[in-house]
């Protein structure tokens, strides 16, 4: 691989999902973007997953050069770089009794850091998810923690509550449904969700984005559910209808590149958690798919 | 260059691109505009991006009277383009520094003219009165050079382009026809063609007359793009996002602007709207109004020195004026007399930017309001708020007699919402509150204003049938409670590291002034809440009214227009 066209350091040296590995069976190299860079992926005749860089046709897979692979929570995971990390974890993947699905991958022309705080955010339920994830009039976002665990280098925002018309299906009412977020690395989130079938367990919702460039990503979504009543369709049908409307709205963000100068827009007491995210990117001095704050 | 740009006037639309309710996207010099005329036929030109997310406001919902934004449901005035309500944070008033950028704007001949930095007039469209819009269209040329090939446009021979001092063509005919083309410069590679012919022809005439035009536009478009590509394309103008105002940074702050007349109006209508009670109409002497939210007062100073607070009855997006309704009070302090005497209809009065301490929530299933007297006037605004956005409630009014009904025509607009409660004894209003505060529940919220007993006897009524302090809200609009200054104690302003001494017969207030602390506030009677103050430590007798039992109890703030220390010392969070 020549030079890497992403000159961000942190951001070369993170993994990132590239595909699920069900995409794998298909025959041959599937192509994909990643950090501005084309990258091919195959499995080799002994069945091992390969990824690696190249310029115009993939050709065939190559035995070095390779780039660094793991397969984690069904997915092939690479890197530009080289991470000084292992990939963050999600102990609840590994739970026996969980369905593990994989939603959808979906691309969206925006940052990946405006993806991110979209995906934190609940003000929006109402006017976005109307009637699904919320509904007018219930439009309170009430106060809720957050914290920076230096330890684990992650946000976490807990506590959260947000009012939901059909918080469950065996209620017939609204309620307040409960959520925890976590942040355990600049272009991936976790959200914990109250779930109803258990009340001290949660469905685990997972976003792994992979930037094509600084404005363009797809995004892998990955659900660890206890339900055992939806089939994989319905559930995935739901996820891509809550996707399909954030879009539009993601598309019609200006700048698309999260602006990390705290005068450029204006946060409230909602926000909280973007805004120590916001801290915490600026922290770790990333630059791709942001725009730094002013020296 | 590129501010003798800024300060021109461009067509950036057609009327007709702005229909009822719409949104329309334009772009001038590299900048997206969200263009939309409000109902009240005001054409508002704004920075096309919310202030919250950046999200464009093209894409937002204009209701006749406010543009709302997709995101999070932000809503922003007619005119003013300031935040009026913030649905994530119901119980809050957004600061008043919230407010998106607006651009001028004329409507005219047709078209819509804006320009960052434009004033002044536009340039004479003189023979052009009745006159024929023709289509737009756009060309990736810059607009010099689209200027330049304009020159030779044409549909006959005896065709002549001259240029004019705004950078438009004029293309006139031998037999007097003549067709002014305007160069909309959307950026610096990409501009639109806006023309306008001096006849106004109907039926097939005027289709002809349109698609004519549109094909030699078309035909030009075509000859200026490949010149174009011949050249270099020069880069694409940059324009700057203002930040916004750095009290917005953390979380939105009061505002520190203490009791001052910042705005001078014009009395422009005062009318008799019930026995006794004069309703004022209030318009800017020039530039705009800020923004108000439902629930706001003004404070007003008279001409005889005092300063009183008035409610603004408008409803959302009445930008142009301000309401105020005002009942001449036989024991007040010669405040309404001096207004029902002395004021006249073109009087300028200097009055204070709005402030809410009375903020209305809307995230409630149901609200009830309850007015007695003239304290219905903060309630109209607010009803007339949850009616336009198809809220539900019920609004109770009390009064004497139908001759002391005011303001007939607004609360007409609630219709069945609406029930007037006549010549009630207090037994009687007391029967009645029992009944209609009969249910409380989730997100039921209720809100009262009146006189003083009234308020007190519906606080209680409320408590007994089991509504909590939070759902319940009011406004006093008078303290009529004695107030004793005799005390003497000390105050630690926290934050600003000083220590005070507030000396008997003066009020904390006064001596914070004194040493250069701006505290905002307004009615300084403990009526308004504008002055509350966080108290980190001590103990405090509460003198005001507007606390509500609960926060008075847990002694978190103080009215520091006339409250004062039990203790010896106060620590105060400022
Ligand atoms: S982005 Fe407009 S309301 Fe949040
Ligand atoms: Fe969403």
């Amino acid at each position: 691989m020549s030079k890497p066209k992403c000159e961000d350091q942190v951001a070369l040296n993170l993994w990132y999902t590239i595909a699920p590995i069900a995409e794998l069976e298909e025959p041959g190299a599937q192509q994909t973007i990643l950090l501005e860079q084309q990258i091919a992926y195959a499995r080799n005749a002994a069945g091992e997953v390969v990824v690696w860089a190249h310029e115009g046709v993939p050709g065939g897979v190559p035995e070095q050069n390779t780039l660094p692979v793991q397969e984690r929570y069904g997915y092939v995971w690479t890197t530009l770089g080289s991470p000084n990390s292992d990939i963050f974890p999600i102990p609840e993947y590994a739970e026996a009794d969980r369905r593990n699905i994989h939603a959808a991958t979906f691309g969206v022309n925006v940052s990946a850091p405006r993806l991110v705080e979209n995906f934190l955010d609940m003000g929006h339920f109402p006017f976005v998810h109307t009637d699904i994830l919320g509904a007018e009039p219930h439009t309170e976002v009430k106060e809720y923690f957050v914290e920076v665990s230096e330890e684990r280098d992650e946000i976490i925002a807990s506590n959260c509550k947000f009012w939901q018309p059909m918080a469950a299906a065996a209620s017939s009412g609204g309620a307040d449904v409960d959520y925890i977020y976590r942040v355990p690395h600049p272009f991936c989130s976790v959200l914990y969700k109250s779930s109803p079938l258990d009340e001290s367990r949660k469905d685990v919702i997972a976003i792994f984005i992979q930037p094509f460039n600084q404005e363009q990503v797809r995004v892998h979504m990955l659900l660890s559910l206890l339900d055992d009543a939806n089939n994989d369709t319905d559930i995935r049908l739901f996820q891509q209808t809550i996707f399909g409307q954030d879009k539009p709205i993601l598309e019609n963000q200006y700048p698309k590149r999260l602006p990390l100068d705290p005068r450029a827009e204006t946060p409230i007491r909602a926000d909280k958690s973007a805004i120590a995210y916001r801290r915490w990117l600026s922290g770790k001095g990333i630059t791709y798919g942001v725009i730094p704050p002013a020296a | 260059m590129m501010s003798d740009l800024h300060s021109n006037w461009y067509p950036i639309a057609s009327s007709s691109d702005l229909p009822k309710r719409h949104v329309y996207q334009a772009q001038l010099l590299g900048r997206e505009f969200a263009v939309w005329r409000a109902d009240d036929g005001h054409v508002n030109v704004w920075e096309n991006r919310c202030l919250h997310r950046g999200v464009r406001l093209s894409i937002g919902i204009n209701n006749g009277t406010e543009l709302k934004c997709q995101y999070h449901g932000w809503r922003y005035a007619n005119r003013t383009a300031g935040c009026t309500y913030i649905p994530a944070h119901p119980a809050d008033a957004p600061a008043r520094t919230i407010c998106n950028n607006t651009y001028p704007a004329i409507e005219s001949h047709g078209l819509v003219w804006s320009g960052e930095e434009a004033s002044g007039d536009l340039l004479s469209l003189d023979g052009f009165d009745s006159a024929t819009v023709l289509r737009a269209v756009p060309v990736f040329a810059p607009m010099n050079m689209v200027a330049e090939a304009l020159l030779g446009y044409g549909w006959d021979d005896s065709c002549k382009g001259a240029a004019n001092d705004d950078g438009s063509v004029t293309v006139t005919a031998g037999d007097g026809t003549a067709v002014r083309i305007f160069v909309q410069p959307m950026d610096s590679n990409h501009s639109v063609m806006r023309g306008l012919v001096n006849q106004a022809p109907a039926g097939a005439g005027r289709a002809e007359l349109l698609q004519t035009h549109s094909w030699l536009m078309q035909e030009l478009r075509d000859r200026v793009e490949v010149l174009a590509a011949k050249q270099e394309a020069p880069a694409p103008y940059e324009p700057v996002i203002a930040k916004v105002s750095e009290d917005l940074v953390d979380i939105p702050a009061l505002g520190t602007d203490g009791r001052k007349a910042e705005l001078r109006v014009q009395l422009v209508k005062k009318e008799m709207t019930a026995e006794g009670i004069v309703s004022l109409r209030l318009e800017p002497i020039k530039g705009q109004l800020p923004t108000f939210q439902p629930g706001a007062h003004i404070d007003v100073h008279l001409p005889n020195g005092l300063v009183r607070q008035y409610s603004i009855t408008n409803g959302p997006g009445e930008t142009d004026h301000y309401t105020i309704g005002v009942k001449r009070e036989g024991d007040g302090r010669g405040g309404s007399a001096a207004v029902h005497d002395s004021l006249q209809e073109g009087d300028v009065l200097a009055i204070s930017a709005p402030r809410n301490n009375f903020p209305l929530r809307r995230d409630a299933e149901h609200t009830v309001f309850i007015a007695g007297g003239i304290g219905v006037t903060p309630m109209i605004a607010m009803a007339r708020a949850l009616n336009a956005q198809g809220l539900s409630f019920e609004f109770h009014y009390f009064v004497q007699s139908d001759d002391h009904v005011a303001f007939k025509q607004q609360i007409g607009e609630f219709e069945r919402a609406l029930t007037i409660h006549k010549g009630l004894s207090p037994e009687a209003t007391g029967a009645k509150l029992k009944e209609v505060l009969a249910e409380p529940g989730f997100a039921r919220h209720v809100y009262i204003c009146g006189p003083g007993p009234m308020l007190e006897a519906t606080r209680g009524i409320a408590a007994s049938q089991g509504w909590t302090d939070e759902a319940v809200h009011f406004e006093y609009f008078a303290n009529t409670a004695e107030v004793d200054d005799s005390t003497a104690f000390e105050v630690d302003l926290a934050r600003s590291a000083l220590t005070l001494q507030v000396p008997a017969g003066k009020t904390i207030l006064e001596v914070l002034r004194e040493h250069g602390i701006d505290m905002p506030s307004s009615c300084e009677q403990g009526a308004c809440g504008t002055c509350r103050c966080g108290v980190i430590e001590g103990e405090v007798i509460h003198q005001d009214v507007y606390l509500s039992n609960a926060e008075k109890a847990e002694g978190k703030s103080i009215m520091t227009c006339v409250s004062r220390a039990a203790s010896d010392r106060l620590i105060l969070d400022i």
